[in-house]
Parts: structure tokens; C-alpha cells; sequence
């Protein structure tokens, strides 16, 4: 047994040590929210907070999350939608929309660290998460549109 | 809000509506609300919001009291959700069938106690139509109404899907979890023409149960990380008869003019003698959606029949190409759609279905959730084929007089029922099963494949158009977003510059000199207006423009790319100049032709499937990288606002985007790079090959 913090919930998860957190989540704890892309920590469709920080849930071992706190794309609209999610839906900024949880969670991330990015900050800080619908722009957009004082 | 002319006059039936006349196969009305059922299916491209906002209107009614039912095989059959014709094809059918209800709804008796609640004429309305018989055949009588006024259509109505996206709600078939759900896995050969020697006798892995059919190897278990684990541990403990069936990837163009290929002649006017002569080149192309592809079947606890639940582009004929691969009764698959990933083309999400259809077969009763690994989406799904063309022209004093093109390239289509074939990839490796026949191309009418947009839209006096399909296979090819039109168009607008440089004339000059059709001349002028042309630029930047009217039936569409060449090319802005006709959602309209443009310069700077004389080595997102956002362009959208009837957008741009942006390499560097995708290396290997010819 495992135990670990998700969305603020302390969970108990019986899977091997070397179980990726994104398995854990979706298939033991059905929280699909994280979605699977590659599996191999390069798309970032599976980003989640591990005790703040924004790691890809494919390629962190269960053992990695004992005890640590994760927060996921769901957790982040706990008491509703977050600014940048709420900045998404009005910019309409996703086509298919299957890469958008993992944005959320980075997004949200560089916004903690950094309040008031400029759209080049917010472009290198999306670097590792793919978009291939091509909505890039309206992405940038959208989170810049939900820096503090902009929305 | 416009008003259209409410004159009644009788119409023609729509195609659509011929092949599905029954009133309950659209219409069907529960909790006070009208479902409109639509055969077309959510790829991300916002389809379900504008048929949504059409259907009401049509029916006369408010958004919030219809609701949009995707594609089931007991709904509508409207074909395949491709070649940007769901609008076109839809709004005719959604507008008869809603004239149609309209006027039965009048007709129909109104029930009395509905009729005395107050001021509820919608729900009154709405009462009515659940009163129609759905077994009405509506191409059996006269529909004479005409169009009512427009509230919805026209309008940014917000996506109907995105909120749940943002928010992580389950949406997407890889999210469902039904009760006594199992996962499943494939594992597929290593290479294309490998077969399975062996599997290590007694081969066992936790919680996994083996499914073999020949060379078909797949698992079944409970657990999701023990499906995943168990295929990591089958893969080593099988062994491959491989060997190498892949031509040089180095040279794709002479492979493709000297594979054997079957001609296919689109109109010979004896051109004269050429004064120019160019070839141009793309490789071949992964749909890389970013969700690997999945799907999920239950057959009955009898094995009687079987539920699939799919993310393919066309249910109908899926369910055609399973039951024609297990020798079953079309009747007893059905198949509804579920969203997943944005696909882009002929993805393996049909060949999921089947894979999930063979491995719940082991298991009556149970659903098994089946998905594939991204190795084996980007090494195993459909391919853009690799394409090369030669374009040829007599330039007399600035005027076109005689064009020649030949294009050679694997055919575009190998979707379900393609060549009479099930065309699914499993097929393939079951026991006595044949490898896959080499892709077909769409016929003439379908807009072609390999010789889609080949006929420029300028008038070059005599023409000569040829295309050639190779008839052979090495790798697996299908359709992706605008299938041939991407090289032909890159080809056609490549040389259109290069001739306007020949001729010292201004390239929008020298278009508009041929161009007649005035739609194809506005969009041009308005991009050319929008991005600045002629303004100057920083040393080192460029500006180019491309132009095609889609499949020469669709959007027009002209983009004006301006790109900055220092080690690499680095697109920095795109103006799109469109006319789609009449605008059913502006907001997604502007949405889908930014993503085809920025999607086509990640296809025109950066990708190229990568293989050996063995396998495809594209395996990753490291080995097939895309384009990421620190290089994606600005793009600024305009569209030409007109009531003409409506047309697709998903597909109008790659073409010219690839064409303005080798153009604005020319125009920044002076070197015409022909063979995409114009990374540094194509730019320095352009730079040789033209010092060379000096």
C-alpha cells in the first residue's frame, strides 16, 4: 500500500512501487482528467502537481508520490473553474482539446511562479507540451489573458 | 440578425436526406428538447457546435431546446467526417429535414392540455414534433418551406465540448469506465514485413491473459499497468522472421518515378514546349494525433453481437469492414462514436476498433478498453504518402502559355472498404491473413487524392495533368488533411513565383494576370492588403503568398507567410485571407483555418517520417518532432463575409501555407528550396545544388 495526497484526498493505492502515477490515477483512482499521450514524458498531456511542482504523471513511478501531495487537472477546478481554465473556455483556445488538461497544470504552475509572464515567457514555459491541432496562439493568449488583474 | 427570404418554393431533396429518409433517423425528442441526429463526428474541429446552431435554426427553434446527437449506426449514415464537406454536406439536409418538421408540426393536432399552458409556444412547438411518426418518409412528400430567419447561425456559439476538456471531466473514449472493464494491448511486429516466429513457450505475465491469431498478439487484464507490463515482457519474449522492404529514404523522389505506378490522366491539350521546368518534393507525413489511438468493444454475453465504440471518421463503413473480416452480419456490430484526440486524416482509429473487437471477443460479456502504444500510432497508423512532382511551363513576355505537371505518389486513401477490402490492420496479421492492398486514390468527383488541387486555378493556356499512383506499398499510406493538394499546391505556387521572378514581375501580379475566378482574386488581394506586401522588411525576413481554391470546389484561401532565415527558418506571422461562403460560426471557423496553417508549417518546416531499409525509425516525439510554441506563428484570420452556400475550412490552408512560406524563404534568402521540409539542412543542400548549376 501507497499512500498518498490527491486533490486533497488521502488515498490508499495498492499497485506495484514501479506503477506510473498516471496509471494510478486514471485506471485505481479513475480520475481521467490526466490524459495519456505518450507515456514516455514528452508530450505533457499527463502533467499533474507533485508537491507543486508540474512533473508528467507517465513517467513518475508510484513510489515517487509516497507520500507526496498531487493535484491534478481536476483538482485545480475544485472550487470551480481556475483562472487560466476559465481564460481557456472564453478564448475558446482548444480544438481538440486533448492536450489542454496537461496546458492547465503548466500553465498554472508558471503562473504561481510568475505572476505577470510576457507572451514569449509563456510560450518557452509551454515548450514541452504539444499542441498538434495548431492553437498555439490562442493558447498564449488565453493565459496571458488570466495573469492576475488581466482577466 | 439577417432575415432570409421566407418565400416558399419547392426544393430539391438533399443527398443526405435521400439516403436517410426517415423522420426518426434525424429527429427523435426527449425532455422537452429536439435531438437533431447528425452522422458526422467531433474530431475537435467544433463540427457538432455549427451542426448544432444550423439544426436550430432550421427547425425555427432556440440552441438550448435541440440537442446535437453524434454519429450511432442507427442514426443517419452521412458518410465519412472528412474532405471538409460536413458543412456543405449538412447544411442542405439539416435545413430540409427542418423545413420538413416544421411543416408537419403544423399540420399535427395540437394536444389540448399542452396548448393551454401560457406563452410556451417553443414547447408547444416542441410537443408537436414528438407527436410526428417517426417512420414518416420525408422524401415522400413536398417540402415547401423555406428557410427561416437566422439567430444561430452566423453567430460565435462557444463549443459545446470545450469546458469539459479544460475542466478534465471525462470526455474522451480513452476515459471511459464501464463497469467490468478490461484493457487491452497489442503488440505489434517490429518491423512492416516481419512475421511472428515464436512466443516463448508457456509465456505468462501477471493478470494478463494472451490472445494469438498468427501474427496478431494481444493481452487482456484487469489491470491497466498489468496490460502495460505484460506487453513490455511479451516483446522479449518474442522472435520476429524480419526483413528489410523499405526503399531509401534518402532519395524518396527517384523511388517514387521509378516504383511501378498506374497513370491516371487528367485532361492532355498538347502544351507547347516548356521554357521552365522544376521538381518539388515532400516526405512522408504521421497524422501524430496527440492521443494514441483506442477503441472499446463488448460482445454479448452469447457472442451474438458486438458494441464498438470507435473515434473513426466513418462508423457505417467500419462496421461494413469488421463484419466483412469476421465473415458476420453487418447487422449485429453496431458502433457508436466517441471524441478522442483530433486525428487529421485516416489515423488507426478504425484499425483500434478492430483490434478491440478481436480482443473482447475472448471475453463475452465484459468491455475491453483497447489502446495502442505511441511507438506503434506513429510506426504502425496510416501515413501521408511521400509525393514528388514536376511542373513545367512556357513563359512567353510575363504571360503562361502551356502548363505540364506529373505527380508521383502512393495513393491517399486505405480506409474501411477501400480496394474491396476491410483495409483493417489486424487483418493482416491473423492467421492466413494477406498484407494490405496498396492505397487507392479518391475518384475525380470525391476531389481525387494524389492529383487533388494538380489543376492550378490560373489560366495557363494548354494544359497537361498526370498523376501517378504507385502500385506498390512499402509503407502504409492514407489520407491526412488535404491529401495531394499539400505537395501539389506547395508545387504549383512554388513555381507560380518562380516564374513571376523569370518574368522581374511582382508575384500577386503575376497571379491575378491569370486568374479570372473573382472569389480567387479577392482573397488573394485581401491577404496581400492584410499582411502588408510590398512594406519593407528586416534583412533576413521574407514574405511569400500561396493560393488554391480547395480540391478547386471549396474554400479559396490565400495566405501570406513572413518568415525570418537565420540558422533556421523561423515562420513568424501568417495572414489567411478565406471565402467559405456563408459563415455558420466565425469564432471556429477562425479556429480551424489557424490550426491548418500552423499545423502545415509544423508539417513544412519540421516533420519527415524517418525509417531504415527495415522500419520506421519516427517513434517519438523526439524522432518525429513537431512544431512547439515557442515557434508557433501569429496568425491573423480574415474571412470574407458572404451567403453563399457554406464550405469547409479544416483543409483550406496547408497547401498555401507551405507554398507562402518556401516563397518568403526565396524572397528572404534568394534560394528555392523544392524538397520539404525546409529545415537548415534542405536550405544548405538548396544553397549547393544551386551554386553547382552556376
Amino acid at each position: 500500500m501507497t499512500s498518498l495526497t490527491v486533490n486533497g484526498s488521502r488515498v490508499e493505492v495498492d499497485r506495484p512501487d514501479d506503477t506510473p502515477l498516471l496509471t494510478v490515477l486514471r485506471d485505481a483512482l479513475s480520475l481521467v482528467g490526466s490524459r495519456f499521450g505518450c507515456g514516455q514524458g514528452l508530450c505533457g498531456a499527463c502533467l499533474v502537481l507533485l508537491d507543486g511542482r508540474p512533473v508528467t504523471s507517465c513517467e513518475t513511478p508510484l513510489w515517487q508520490a509516497a507520500d507526496a501531495t498531487v493535484v491534478t487537472v481536476e483538482g485545480l477546478a475544485a472550487d470551480g473553474p481556475n483562472p487560466v481554465q476559465q481564460s481557456l473556455i472564453k478564448h475558446q483556445a482548444a480544438q481538440c482539446g486533448f492536450c489542454i488538461s496537461g496546458i492547465v497544470v503548466r500553465a498554472t504552475a508558471l503562473l504561481e511562479e510568475t505572476p505577470d509572464p510576457s507572451a514569449e515567457e509563456v510560450a518557452a514555459a509551454l515548450e514541452r507540451q504539444l499542441c498538434r491541432c495548431g492553437t498555439h496562439q490562442r493558447i498564449v493568449e488565453a493565459v496571458l489573458a488570466a495573469r492576475t488583474g488581466s482577466a | 440578425m439577417s432575415t432570409s427570404p421566407t418565400r416558399t418554393r419547392p426544393r430539391t431533396v438533399p443527398a443526405h436526406v435521400v439516403s436517410n429518409p426517415r423522420l426518426g433517423t434525424w429527429i427523435s425528442v426527449s425532455d422537452g428538447r429536439v435531438d437533431v441526429h447528425v452522422g458526422k463526428v467531433e474530431l475537435g474541429q467544433g463540427i457538432l457546435t455549427a451542426l448544432h446552431q444550423i439544426a436550430a435554426d432550421a427547425l425555427g427553434l432556440p440552441l438550448d431546446l435541440v440537442g446535437i446527437r453524434t454519429a450511432r449506426t442507427e442514426g443517419p449514415d452521412q458518410g465519412l467526417t472528412a474532405g471538409s464537406l460536413s458543412v456543405s454536406q449538412s447544411t442542405p439536409a439539416l435545413r430540409y429535414v427542418g423545413a420538413a418538421v416544421r411543416q408537419l408540426a403544423e399540420e399535427a393536432p395540437v394536444v389540448e392540455e399542452v396548448a393551454l399552458r401560457a406563452s410556451r409556444n417553443h414547447q408547444d412547438y416542441v410537443e408537436r414534433i414528438a407527436t410526428l411518426d417517426p417512420e414518416t418518409n420525408l422524401t415522400g412528400f413536398e417540402v415547401v418551406n423555406g428557410p427561416g430567419p437566422t439567430l444561430a447561425v452566423g453567430v460565435d456559439v462557444p463549443r459545446l465540448d470545450l469546458p469539459d476538456k479544460v475542466l478534465g471531466r471525462p470526455r474522451f473514449l480513452t476515459d471511459l469506465r464501464p463497469d467490468g472493464l478490461l484493457f487491452g494491448r497489442v503488440l505489434r511486429p517490429p518491423s512492416p514485413a516481419a512475421t511472428l516466429a515464436s512466443v516463448a513457450d508457456g509465456w505468462t505475465s501477471s493478470g494478463v491473459e494472451l490472445v494469438r491469431d498468427g501474427s496478431f498478439l494481444g493481452l487482456v487484464g484487469e489491470r491497466e499497468d498489468d496490460v502495460d507490463r505484460g506487453l513490455v515482457a511479451l516483446a522479449s519474449a518474442t522472435v520476429w522472421d524480419e526483413h528489410d522492404s523499405l526503399p531509401d529514404e534518402a532519395d524518396l523522389p527517384a523511388y517514387l518515378r521509378s516504383a511501378p505506378s498506374e497513370p491516371t490522366e487528367v485532361v492532355d491539350e498538347s502544351p507547347a514546349e516548356p521554357t521552365h521546368t522544376a521538381s518539388y518534393s515532400k516526405p512522408y507525413l504521421a497524422h501524430a494525433s496527440i492521443a494514441p489511438s483506442c477503441a472499446m468493444a463488448r460482445w454479448s454475453e452469447d457472442g451474438s453481437t458486438v458494441h464498438v465504440w470507435s473515434h473513426s471518421q466513418g462508423i457505417h463503413a467500419l462496421r461494413s469492414a469488421i463484419a466483412a473480416a469476421l465473415s458476420l452480419d453487418p447487422a449485429v456490430v453496431s458502433i457508436e462514436h466517441v471524441e478522442n484526440a483530433g486525428c487529421y486524416g485516416h489515423n488507426p482509429a478504425d484499425d483500434a476498433a478492430f483490434d478491440a473487437v478481436l480482443l473482447a471477443r475472448t471475453v463475452p460479456g465484459r468491455p475491453v478498453l483497447l489502446r495502442w502504444t505511441r511507438p506503434d500510432e506513429l510506426t504502425w497508423g496510416p501515413l501521408s504518402p511521400a509525393m514528388t512532382a514536376t511542373v513545367s511551363a512556357r513563359l512567353v513576355e510575363g504571360r503562361i502559355d502551356g502548363w505540364s505537371y506529373d505527380v508521383w505518389s502512393q495513393g491517399h486513401t486505405s480506409r474501411p472498404g477501400y480496394a474491396g477490402q476491410p483495409g483493417l490492420l489486424a487483418t493482416a496479421h491473423r492467421e492466413g491473413g494477406a498484407p494490405l492492398p496498396p492505397a487507392a486514390d479518391p475518384p475525380a468527383a470525391a476531389g481525387f487524392g494524389s492529383l487533388r488541387n494538380a489543376a492550378p486555378a490560373y489560366d495557363v493556356g494548354p494544359r497537361r495533368i498526370v498523376g501517378h499512383r504507385v502500385t506498390e506499398a512499402p509503407l502504409r499510406t492514407s489520407a491526412m488533411r488535404a491529401l495531394g493538394a499539400f505537395l501539389n499546391v506547395f508545387a504549383i505556387e512554388s513555381f507560380m513565383d518562380e516564374l513571376a521572378a523569370d518574368a522581374g514581375l511582382d508575384p500577386v501580379d503575376l497571379r491575378l494576370a491569370h486568374l479570372a475566378d473573382p472569389r480567387g482574386r479577392a482573397v488573394i488581394e485581401l491577404a496581400a492588403r492584410r499582411s502588408g506586401w510590398g512594406d519593407p522588411l528586416p534583412d533576413s525576413t521574407g514574405r511569400g503568398l500561396g493560393f488554391a481554391r480547395y480540391k478547386g470546389t471549396g474554400a479559396w484561401c490565400a495566405v501570406v507567410a513572413e518568415v525570418e532565415v537565420e540558422s533556421e527558418v523561423r515562420v513568424q506571422r501568417l495572414t489567411v485571407a478565406a471565402d467559405l461562403g456563408l459563415v455558420i460560426n466565425p469564432d471556429g471557423a477562425r479556429n480551424q483555418l489557424s490550426g491548418g496553417a500552423v499545423q502545415a508549417t509544423s508539417w513544412t518546416t519540421t516533420e519527415r517520417v524517418r525509417f531504415d531499409r527495415r522500419t520506421v525509425t519516427s517513434r517519438d516525439w523526439e524522432s518525429y518532432p513537431i512544431l512547439r510554441f515557442p515557434a508557433a506563428p501569429r496568425v491573423d484570420v480574415h474571412l470574407v463575409d458572404n451567403d453563399q452556400p457554406p464550405l469547409g475550412s479544416g483543409e483550406a490552408a496547408q497547401g498555401p501555407t507551405a507554398a507562402a512560406i518556401a516563397n518568403a524563404v526565396h524572397a528572404a534568402l534568394g534560394v528555392r528550396v523544392r524538397d520539404l521540409p525546409l529545415t537548415s539542412e534542405s536550405i544548405v543542400s538548396a544553397i549547393e545544388t544551386a551554386t553547382e548549376e552556376e
